[in-house]
């Protein structure tokens, strides 16, 4: 009975991990075939190079910024990771082989960075998603928050179409990062429609589907008609939810997060429906662009620079089957207003205050 | 409290409750023919990787039925996985625990490796069609009980109910039954009137094995969009639990899965409750697991364990 036991408690440290996201090709450009010739490399996390989200995206960029700046292609490079232990070796392969700008994508870094950074102090670093304080690393984050902004106004407008007062947000875990996520979404919820409630539910993890749907499910059978998720693999179960209900004709939906999720949602095997109604993207491809640019330039320096809305570092997809054209523009003019500094989003959700 | 919120919280714990469900009458068939199951959890990540593997790469030619071609493929899956188990335990006599510690660790690399090979990727591509929920007909035109546990339901859940009943009746009603507990109360018995007790535990673990095997094809089918190396997490130690918690009897077994995905669904309704609501959320995730140590507390010196279970059977010893 004890080993039962033992196990039980090994089933209780089951748990943490996170998934972040995002791609896509436009608003990148100005590389200059005549700047200094650099060597990029890129050390993927365990998701694999073509995980259509953090890995994938941040190669996208530095490929964009091969082809733009005309670099020999034995020049840009990635290495992938089986397993945490190999993100140490795979950079310190990197740094040896002379390259100029070594990129870490995702938060899972964050302690092989403080590491390398020290062990290499002339290596140029970007990290990104998360932040190590060293002069060598250039850290990009985004404004989550100002991203967030936009799907709730999209959230708001499909709500108000179809006469529904209720939206809802389901993060991860309940911490200043998701809390981002949540304020950005509450904020633009209520730019549209002062009035209109937002349940907000937190998830006890990133990996859990069954939790993600639950939570889902619950708010809908509470009348919530849209649902913005900020949980990575949690949020799947979420999405799982929403696709059933569509399925039965019920009249609901859910926002992606990290990357365009529309392919996520499509339900019924349908090639044409999908229960995502838009997504909250992060542009990696356009960190690790710029990054490339900034070592070519000699502009790099260490320190955190934010990708906001007026980099185009955070956003809705370029296409959106499931908005009209009118909403598009409404969601573009709040855009516009962030990005001219005429409305500020506070990274802080109202409950917390 | 409403009705409507009855009905949420009761179809959700269903749901939940699906996968502890099946795979631990899968842990039944092990346990009571004298081979402890700690593989469950491995057997389910191979059910559930084969199964969400198989719809993203057929849904499009086969459509509606891919999703149960899938679970039937999966549930394959998991019997020859089980094949190494039980080949381990029954024939070389090694150490079940062991074994099936060791069927844990390697189900997610396998798991992963196969889909860095199909995919690209450590995980399957998302899928399109998965299990969705139904409206039973006639049986949801009952007033109330209609409402209550016929609407927006998972079909596997009566998949396993029926696998309940059908799980009693081969234990307890047939002569295989009778002959597969023997084996795990008193296997020199068995053997000492002809019946093969290698070819009997050979089946309690493969049956095992196919269970798990759907036990994660359901889970995977139904509650997420992909697997990943984390679509399992700790499902199948939960079912071993609700084995141990319903006393190796079906019905029993029944009973702690749905109180397992009781305790589950109910961290997220607590606040709903007024009484409730003063006390910290974090107190209420922390529930199931509590429950599930004070259970084993209460039930485990009453427990019924197999005699046998966990021993290998050594004709020489006899």
């Amino acid at each position: 009975m004890k080993r039962y036991l033992a196990l039980l408690l090994v089933v209780i440290l089951f748990a943490v991990s996170c998934t972040p996201a995002g791609t896509a090709e436009d608003h990148i450009g100005g590389a200059d075939p005549e700047a200094p010739k650099v060597k990029l490399g890129l050390v993927t996390d365990t998701g694999g190079i073509d995980d259509k989200s953090f890995n994938q995206g941040t190669w996208e960029g530095l490929v964009a910024y091969k082809v733009g700046a005309k670099l020999e292609e034995e020049n840009v490079k990635f290495l992938q990771s089986t397993s945490d232990a190999d993100y140490i070796p795979n950079l310190t392969t990197l740094a040896e082989e002379g390259m100029d700008l070594v990129v870490a994508p995702g938060f899972l870094f964050e302690d092989a960075i403080k590491q390398f950074s020290t062990d290499f102090p002339e290596q140029k670093i970007l990290f990104i998603d998360a932040a190590v304080d060293a002069p060598n690393v250039m850290n990009a984050v985004f404004a989550e928050h100002e991203g967030s902004y936009l799907v709730g106004v999209a959230a708001a407008l499909k709500a108000q179409e179809a006469g529904k007062n209720k939206v809802g947000f389901i993060g991860g875990a309940d911490f200043e990062l998701i809390q981002k996520f949540e304020a950005g979404f509450e904020q633009g919820v209520k730019a549209i429609a002062p009035e209109m409630e937002i349940v907000i539910q937190y998830a006890t993890a990133f990996d859990k589907p069954e939790e993600g749907q639950t939570l889902a499910s619950k708010m809908y059978d509470d009348g919530v008609y849209v649902i913005y998720h900020a949980a990575g693999g949690t949020g799947n179960g979420a999405i799982k939810e929403a696709k059933d209900r569509r399925e039965n004709e019920e009249d609901v939906w859910i926002i992606g997060v990290d990357k365009d999720q529309y392919e996520d949602g499509i339900y019924s095997g349908g090639d044409v429906e999908s229960a995502i109604l838009t997504s909250m993207i992060k542009r990696v491809d356009l960190a690790a662009y710029r990054a490339a640019q900034a070592v070519a330039d000699g502009t790099f320096e260490g320190g955190t620079v934010e990708y906001k809305i007026k980099d185009e570092g955070v956003g809705i997809p370029a296409e959106n089957p499931n908005l009209t054209d009118e909403w598009v523009n409404t969601i573009n003019e709040y855009k516009d207003k962030i990005a001219g500094g005429e409305i500020t989003v506070d990274p802080v959700p109202s409950r917390v205050k | 409290m409403s009705l409507a919120l009855i009905s949420s919280m009761l179809i959700l714990s269903f749901n939940y409750a699906t996968p502890i469900i099946v795979a631990a009458l899968g842990g039944i068939y092990a346990e009571r023919s004298g081979v402890t199951n700690i593989g469950i959890e491995g057997m389910m990540v191979i059910g559930a990787f084969v199964a969400a593997a198989f719809v993203p790469l057929f849904e499009s030619q086969l459509g509606g039925v891919t999703p149960w071609i899938a679970i039937v493929l999966g549930t394959i899956a998991g019997g020859i996985y089980s094949l190494i188990h039980a080949y381990i335990s029954i024939d070389l006599r090694g150490d079940q625990i062991i074994s099936g510690t060791a069927l844990n660790m390697l189900s997610v690399g396998i798991a992963v490796y196969f889909t860095q090979i199909i995919f690209g990727m450590q995980r399957t591509q998302t899928f399109n069609r998965g299990i969705s929920k139904v409206n039973v007909p006639i049986l949801k035109d009952i007033p109330i009980l209609g409402d209550l546990l016929f609407m927006r339901i998972y079909p596997t859940f009566f998949l396993s109910l029926a696998l309940v009943v059908i799980t009693w009746f081969v234990l307890f009603k047939t002569r295989f039954g009778l002959r597969l507990r023997a084996c795990g109360e008193h296997p020199s018995a068995v053997d000492s009137v002809g019946v093969s007790v290698r070819k009997m535990r050979y089946i309690g673990v493969i049956l095992s094995g196919l269970l798990a095997g759907l036990a994660g094809g359901i889970m995977v089918l139904s509650q997420s969009t992909q697997f990943t190396a984390f679509s399992i997490h700790g499902v199948g130690f939960i079912a071993l639990a609700s084995l141990i918690f319903g006393r190796w009897n079906p019905w029993g077994v029944l009973g702690a899965g749905i109180f397992f995905g009781f305790s589950q669904i109910f961290t997220v309704y607590a606040n709903d409750f007024a009484f409730l609501r003063s006390v910290p959320n974090e107190f209420f995730f922390m529930m199931p697991y509590v429950f599930t140590i004070l259970a084993m507390l209460l039930f485990s010196r009453r427990s019924v364990a197999p005699k046998a279970v966990g021993e290998p059977y050594d004709v020489s010893k006899r």
